[in-house]
């Protein structure tokens, strides 16, 4: 119950935020005004929509996820709110979980909107529905959890700036992490081949999310593949959700 | 048992860039009977509201004990018998009072249908009734105030811890304050608040504390310090010769036609009033001048 009640704060903290409605109604304008670049484009045109679409979806749906959560827990401490919540009888680890959970419902209902739309206009346009697409959704769910728990925990420690700056770092590397993979086994020196297996296994790898080009090309996917990025999400989100706890925990709230 | 035990209080901050440290709290010992109203008192600076800070677990502490009925009041247990006003309530101001109360309530794991009956008992009760559904960014600062009230009350606690609650009210909220602090020390409730306005805490405290520089330097009942400390006595009267009273060492002034003598000695009081009696004069008042708060406060601040 504690957790829901805090996890319901936090969705209504964010739905009340105007920045939210102006990022959903930029998601949308954009999958729309994807139409208009067809116009100009000779060939396959759903393809092009659908790249389009997809595109700006997730970019709004990650800048949501990070502008969102950079500054939830620092405003608390900022503003004070969080005596009144922390001398309740609630454990801090119930209100990060809280803070999450709120995060998640308030990214799920974004993308839920921008989604909709997005298939609407698809139908309308090429009179098909591609329920395929509907996996691409759900890893770029995932993703924008893992953005979210990154930008929770450095919430929990730093400025809404700083906190803004690391995790947009993290989300640009988890993009080309990948491509450190042959290069770490390549490295001679042994303490900077550690350094490399180190940063290549716990900074998040989210290109494991991206199957756009499988969707757009409509390549057969790979459900083990699905199934494996979706564990591994589990696996960091609940990583990451304790490395903000054990932080939280030490916090003193001058 | 006492309703809030705190023994052998120690914090020490530490700067975030030279790792200086400093001892903010030396030795706070605290002793809460149930259904008191207890008042802290301390100048800026003393360490009011890190005590307390420590008490509710926001902030750690070095070594010592605070303890709620035994149990130690950083923990959910001990928090669940509390009701917290902090000093200048911030509180989420996209929500409504009504939607506040709720979220309160439901942090105490309260049953929905509770809530919503106390809500609106608890709103009646701070003068907010009808103001259930306004968004908290319409509320001035006195209308917050009696909200955090409000929330304080939301589980029934048995204790209820207030930082500086009457700073930033005018009289007539301290006044309603003070009101409202009495009737819920009638029904039951222990209530433990910091404040440096003294005129308020004198009429309705039971016992008083005093921090100095992070250390208790004198607790007690507030009717034991004060008539302890009768500073002296004035009688007022006339219809006594004045050669009279000279001629018997008996010291005095006049004013508007009456004579004032005073004395800290008790027994020769006494005398005088006899005297002025056996010679026929008229006695017009006789008043102790007990030592105020105030008095205390500053005769313990400056040594």
């Amino acid at each position: 119950m504690k957790i829901r009640a805090i996890a319901l704060n936090t969705f209504k903290e964010a739905t009340r935020n105007k920045i939210y409605y102006l990022l959903i109604f930029f998601g949308i304008f954009f999958v729309l005004s994807s139409k208009l670049v067809t116009l100009l484009i000779i060939g396959d045109k759903v393809k092009v929509l659908k790249d389009l679409g997809l595109a700006s979806i997730n970019f709004f749906s990650v800048l949501i996820a990070i502008f969102t959560g950079i500054d939830l827990v620092y405003k608390e401490i900022e503003r004070k709110t969080i005596y009144n919540i922390l001398s309740k009888p609630i454990s801090r680890s119930c209100f990060i979980i809280g803070k999450f959970f709120g995060l998640a419902l308030t990214l799920f209902v974004a993308l839920i909107s921008m989604v909709v739309m997005f298939f609407l206009f698809m139908l309308l346009f090429s009179g098909e529905l591609d329920v395929k697409i509907l996996v691409y959704f759900i890893l770029l769910y995932f993703e924008l959890l893992i953005i979210t728990s990154i930008s929770l925990l450095f919430s929990s420690i730093s400025t809404p700036i700083l906190s803004s700056v690391f995790t947009i770092s993290l989300y640009l590397i988890g993009h080309v992490i990948w491509t450190f993979n042959e290069f770490k086994d390549k490295i001679i020196n042994p303490i900077i081949k550690v350094i490399s297996y180190i940063l290549y296994y716990t900074l998040p790898n989210l290109e494991k999310f991206n199957i756009k080009n499988s969707i757009v090309m409509n390549v057969d996917i790979d459900i083990g593949m699905i199934l494996g990025s979706i564990c591994y999400a589990i696996f960091y989100i609940t990583a990451l959700l304790t490395l903000t706890i054990l932080i939280f925990n030490k916090r003193e709230f001058q | 048992m006492k309703a809030i035990e705190i023994k052998g209080l120690e914090k020490t901050f530490t700067s975030n860039f030279l790792l200086k440290k400093y001892k903010i709290l030396k030795d706070i010992n605290i002793s809460i009977e149930k259904g008191e109203i207890y008042g802290f008192l301390g100048p800026n600076g003393a360490g009011k509201t890190t005590t307390i800070k420590c008490m509710l677990g926001l902030i750690s502490f070095d070594s010592g004990e605070s303890l709620i009925y035994g149990k130690d009041s950083k923990s959910i247990e001990g928090r669940k018998k509390i009701g917290f006003l902090p000093e200048h309530p911030y509180f989420y101001d996209y929500l409504t009072a009504k939607e506040l109360l709720f979220f309160s309530g439901m942090l105490f794991s309260i049953p929905q249908k509770k809530v919503m009956n106390k809500t609106k008992y608890l709103l009646e009760l701070v003068g907010l009734a009808g103001k259930e559904d306004l968004k908290l960014k319409k509320f001035s600062k006195g209308m917050i105030q009696r909200l955090g009230f409000a929330q304080t009350l939301i589980n029934d606690p048995e204790i209820i811890i207030l930082d500086e609650p009457f700073s930033g009210l005018d009289p007539i909220g301290r006044k309603e304050l003070r009101d409202l602090i009495i009737s819920l020390k009638k029904s039951g409730k222990t209530i433990f608040f910091s404040s440096h306005i003294l005129q308020d805490m004198e009429m309705i405290v039971d016992t008083v504390g005093i921090i100095l520089e992070g250390k208790t330097i004198k607790q007690g009942k507030l009717s034991d310090l004060i008539s302890h400390s009768v500073q002296y006595y004035e009688v007022v009267f006339k219809g006594v010769d004045e050669s009279l009273l000279k001629s018997n060492n008996i010291g005095f002034e006049l004013k508007d036609n009456n004579c004032i003598t005073k004395s800290k000695d008790f027994e020769k009081v006494n005398h005088i009033i006899e005297f002025i009696i056996m010679n026929h004069g008229k006695i017009i008042s006789v008043t102790p001048f007990k030592m105020t708060l105030e008095d205390i406060f500053l005769k313990e601040i400056n040594g």
